[in-house]
């Protein structure tokens, strides 16, 4: 390691190794920055991160106000525009941009209102899953014993199911299975993942001095966990569940197409491909558009979860 | 593994046996390292030698640029970022920045080797001890496997590694720091090189063993007429092994002087902060000197001597001119052979 | 090392009858009944479905059903009856099993041969152009759903090129495989393609590596010994955890290609409600993911010789 690395880091040495082929000197080394904010000065300069945050807000704008991009209906088809009719691409915007489908509806349309289910599948999942698989993690892994024994256990029985069967036979016992439905499926097949993320981080931060030092200083375990650890092991969480998020609206997608996901009459890009699928040989643009729209949702959420690793991990840098 | 033979069938780089000046000669080397904020310039304009036999002690903070310095020599700097802009680094002679990647390689190992710091990281934590000591006589003689574990088994007996036989299949984790530095230092001596450079080889370690290392590098460089470059923040370890040494500040050296010499007479502000914070028995009770301030930020160094903010003797002439390392003298002009001094004031220093 | 198997083995009991029980529940408080299905839309009287049910045990309460089945495994291998065809679920697991074997293999091999190589060619040019370019490929390869790939190749490929069938035939050929096998490995190899080249590239900047170059060894050397031997280990371990989970996630790609393995098996018995048959292929997943776990512990001491098992 080139020796100069350690003069220009010397303050920020606290809290991130220096890397060993790219000498940080920063523009003021005199101040020392936290690893969030480090992150944050990183994140601002990677364009992964730039394209995919604004490609989420977008995407955010559209499931919440899906009117605002179309004036046509998603559901409402007139089958004089049959799907054999080819996408206007030149006709930007328009209802029939990206043509009509089996029934004359708007493909176009059906895009925009089904960005909401895949959204909300997604953000609810996640929510879900990291609340509840980092509070069990969190427990296993600071509380140890007996806790972590039974919780890692049970966090293992959950692991032994493969996740798409698990979410397959769980939604097969619903036969109305609204978007709700299919988020407490795929959550509860999903916290096992982030318990085991977080309870690996809070083993290695509990271990840290300042843990102890707190301790000493007689803060109860309350204060321990949520002022000294929760802050310190949140990194991989966030990481994973960024990532898992994508990971989500895929699965929402593929049990969809199995038939076991949503269902007509929920817009989703997941029905729309299963539907599509039949005519792949005389009208692919049905088929192609919603695959589009969910691979880029999907690669938005990776793409930011990477972002985000790479700046909160100062190894990769 | 077919490269083998064919590297133990290249001849050796010619033996310098012309060659009479120094062993190892650095001109004027810069370095720098191009960072997202900017260029680094660790390294400004380093000059030194050894010769076969000597011990040059290189003293420095973090920072001062002597570990970079002693990469160059070595040809394991990261390029990029890090580059060379102007400089020799003369083995035997020959300028070896001017040499191919092949012709360097053969160097490294056989004729100039290294001791890294810290033994644990620095040693292949999944390959066993007497592999990784094998590895230099099969690459660079061409021993079979066989052989090669013999001569590792040779090498750790060399370094008084008790049960060597015993342990040569050993993984490095299993070996304590002082037996892990040994490792080193035999992995360092296998092929007799010309010339060691021992980057910090005691700072990992308990005080206790620091000794032993330092006298067991000392005893097998006396008995095999090695050049040794010590790079070291430790002034209590040079002492009695060096012969000479040069002080780093910022990237250049400040003093250089035989080792005797320089802690009676320091002709550098900086050497004499040093050699006044080194605690000493007479002066218990008493506060510790510590040169005040940090060291410089290597993006911008301060104009002038690199040393002028924390100087208590610093002028305004300290703070525009850089100062040149020149000869020092004694009072009366007589020649002090060795020494140099990089201070505009170096007379009040040595004589003041 | 013995005293950690026997640890191992003692913990892996809870989780075996834990998940096949959770499985049980999750299959048994499915609404619908298998039997009446047999029937179709006329329907039998009320006394013949009584009559299979207490056949197959399904008139029992649940927690005797569990008991019954499990014992049934463990004392003579019986894995239970599918009931549409009243064949042994380890006959008909028996005929899709080696299908679903054929394609992973191949799927195995693809990911360890491209997703390796790429990984390496990404790790060995770090932040440059052909390392940027494989990290597009893989974030791209990840973020396509599996459905969405399978159709793309079979759109391009079959119905645009004419290179192969769409549907793999009923002989399950090598060469018909190679695209399901290429649509089932795409996500793995582009994970092991990535883990590869951040452990690569990590361990690239280690001390050991210095020390190699240092001793006067030739790149190759450096590369393929020290560094190789180093970044081996996690990618060594995720492929050995992928084993399984090629296995079992093959549902999606069978279906695309029409393959009759295991996935399709699976798929089948969930809508159609054959308890015994999922039970019992989930029970064979999951030993087959705990069997894999501990070997892939085990190995991992191996590799990596600062593991210490107590």
């Amino acid at each position: 390691m080139p020796d100069v690395t350690k003069t220009a880091t010397a303050v920020e040495d606290a809290v991130a190794p220096p890397s060993a082929t790219e000498p940080k000197g920063r523009h003021k080394p005199e101040k020392a920055r936290s690893l969030w904010g480090d992150a944050w000065a990183d994140l601002r300069r990677n364009p992964y991160f730039l394209v995919s945050s604004v490609l989420i807000a977008f995407l955010l704008l559209v499931s919440a106000w899906p009117s605002l991009f179309t004036s046509a209906s998603p559901t409402t088809g007139d089958l004089v525009k049959h799907f054999l009719g080819k996408p206007e691409l030149g006709n930007i915007g328009s209802e029939g941009w990206f043509g009509y489908d089996q029934q004359g509806r708007s493909v176009y349309a059906r895009l925009i209102y089904g960005t909401r289910a895949s959204i909300i599948v997604g953000v609810c999942v996640t929510a879900i899953v990291t609340i509840v698989g980092g509070l069990m993690g969190m427990i296993a892994g600071y509380f140890g014993g007996a806790w972590d024994a039974i919780l890692s256990r049970i966090t293992d029985i959950f692991f032994g199911i493969p996740f798409l069967l698990g979410a397959m036979v769980v939604l097969q016992a619903f036969t109305e299975r609204t978007v709700w439905v299919v988020v407490g499926a795929l959550a509860f097949l999903g916290w096992t993942q982030m318990a085991r993320v977080m309870r690996g981080a809070v083993i290695t931060v509990k271990q840290a001095d300042y843990v102890h030092a707190a301790k000493a200083l007689g803060a109860g375990t309350t204060r321990i966990l949520f002022r000294h650890i929760l802050p310190n092991a949140m990194a991989p969480l966030i990481v994973v569940a960024t990532i898992a998020l994508g990971g989500y609206i895929s699965a929402e997608a593929t049990l969809s197409y199995l038939g076991l996901g949503l269902a007509s009459p929920t817009v989703s890009w997941g029905v729309d491909i299963s539907t599509a699928v039949d005519q792949i040989r005389v009208a692919p643009h049905v088929l192609l558009w919603p695959s589009i729209m969910l691979s880029l949702t999907v690669l938005a959420f990776i793409m930011l979860g990477e972002a985000v690793r790479n700046a909160l991990d100062p190894k990769l840098r | 593994m077919s490269t083998l033979n064919k590297t133990a069938t290249v001849p050796a780089p010619r033996e310098g046996a012309g060659h009479t000046g120094p062993l190892l000669e650095v001109k004027d080397l810069h370095v720098e390292f191009h960072t997202r904020d900017g260029v680094a310039k660790a390294v400004n304009g380093v000059n030194y030698s050894v010769n076969a036999g000597e011990t040059l002690a290189v003293l420095g903070e973090s920072g001062s640029g002597k570990s970079v310095t002693a990469q160059a020599i070595m040809g394991i700097l990261d390029m990029p970022p890090g580059r060379i802009p102007k400089g020799e680094i003369l083995f035997r002679g020959e300028d070896m920045l001017k040499m191919s990647d092949e012709e360097r390689r053969k160097i490294r190992g056989r004729k100039i080797a290294m001791i890294f710091q810290d033994a644990l990281s620095s040693l292949n934590p999944v390959l066993s001890v007497g592999y990784q000591l094998g590895e230099m006589f099969r690459v660079h003689q061409g021993l079979s496997k066989k052989d090669a574990t013999r001569k590792a088994i040779e090498l750790m007996d060399k370094v008084k590694i008790p049960a060597a036989k015993a342990r040569v299949s050993d993984y490095p984790h299993q070996f304590s720091g002082g037996m892990r530095q040994r490792i080193m230092i035999a992995m360092a001596l296998a092929l007799e090189p010309d010339l060691i450079i021992a980057d910090e080889p005691t700072t990992a370690l308990d005080v206790t063993v620091q000794a032993q290392v330092m006298d067991l590098l000392a005893e097998l460089q006396r008995e095999y007429n090695m050049g040794l470059i010590l790079i070291t923040h430790d002034l209590g370890v040079v002492a009695d092994v060096a012969d000479k040494i040069a002080v780093m500040y910022a990237g250049r050296i400040v003093e250089q002087a035989p080792v005797h010499e320089l802690y009676a007479r320091p002709a550098h502000p900086y050497t004499r902060g040093l050699l006044d914070s080194i605690p000493r028995l007479d002066q218990k009770g008493q506060e510790l000197y510590a040169i005040k301030g940090l060291p410089p930020n290597l993006l911008k160094v301060p104009t002038g001597c690199a040393f002028n903010p924390r100087c208590p003797k610093a002028t305004d002439l300290c703070r525009t001119e850089i100062p040149a390392l020149v000869p020092v003298t004694e009072q009366d002009g007589a020649d002090l052979p060795g020494r140099k001094s990089a201070c505009h004031f170096w007379k009040e220093t040595i004589h003041g | 090392m013995g005293r950690y198997v026997a640890r191992r083995l003692l913990q892996m009991i809870p989780v075996f009858f834990g998940t096949t029980l959770l499985i049980f529940l999750m299959v048994y408080s499915l609404p619908g009944d298998p039997v009446a299905g047999l029937f179709g839309d006329k329907g039998a009287s009320p006394a013949t479905i009584e009559a299979i049910k207490h056949k197959l045990g399904l008139d029992q309460p649940l927690w005797k059903q569990y008991w019954d089945y499990m014992s049934g495994i463990i004392l003579h291998f019986d894995f239970g009856t599918q009931i549409r065809n009243d064949r042994p679920v380890t006959e008909v697991l028996g005929d899709a099993f080696p299908v679903t074997l054929q394609l992973a293999t191949l799927a195995f091999a693809f990911e360890l041969i491209f997703g390796i190589g790429l990984g390496i060619i990404a790790g060995l040019r770090a932040g440059r152009l052909a390392d940027n370019s494989i990290l597009i490929f893989t974030l791209l390869i990840i973020s396509i759903p599996v459905f969405v790939l399978g159709y793309i190749i079979k759109m391009v490929f079959a119905f645009n090129l004419g290179w192969i069938q769409p549907n793999v035939s009923n002989d399950q050929l090598w060469s018909e495989m190679i695209a399901p096998a290429v649509v089932l490995g795409g996500l793995s190899l582009a994970y092991v393609a990535r883990l590869t080249r951040t452990t690569m590239a990590e361990n690239l900047r280690a001390d050991y590596m210095r020390t190699a170059i240092a001793k006067g060894l030739p790149r190759r050397r450096v590369i393929g010994v020290h560094l190789m031997r180093n970044s081996m280990i996690p990618v060594v371990t995720f492929l050995g955890t992928d084993i399984g989970a090629l296995m079992g996630g093959a549902i999606v790609t069978e279906r695309i290609f029409n393959v009759k393995g295991v996935g399709g098996l699976i798929a089948e018995s969930i809508t159609r409600r054959e308890g015994t048959t999922l039970v019992g292929l989930v029970t064979i997943l999951v030993i087959v993911y705990l069997v894999t776990s501990l070997l892939i512990d085990l190995l991992y001491a191996v590799l990596d010789p600062r593991i210490r098992y107590a």
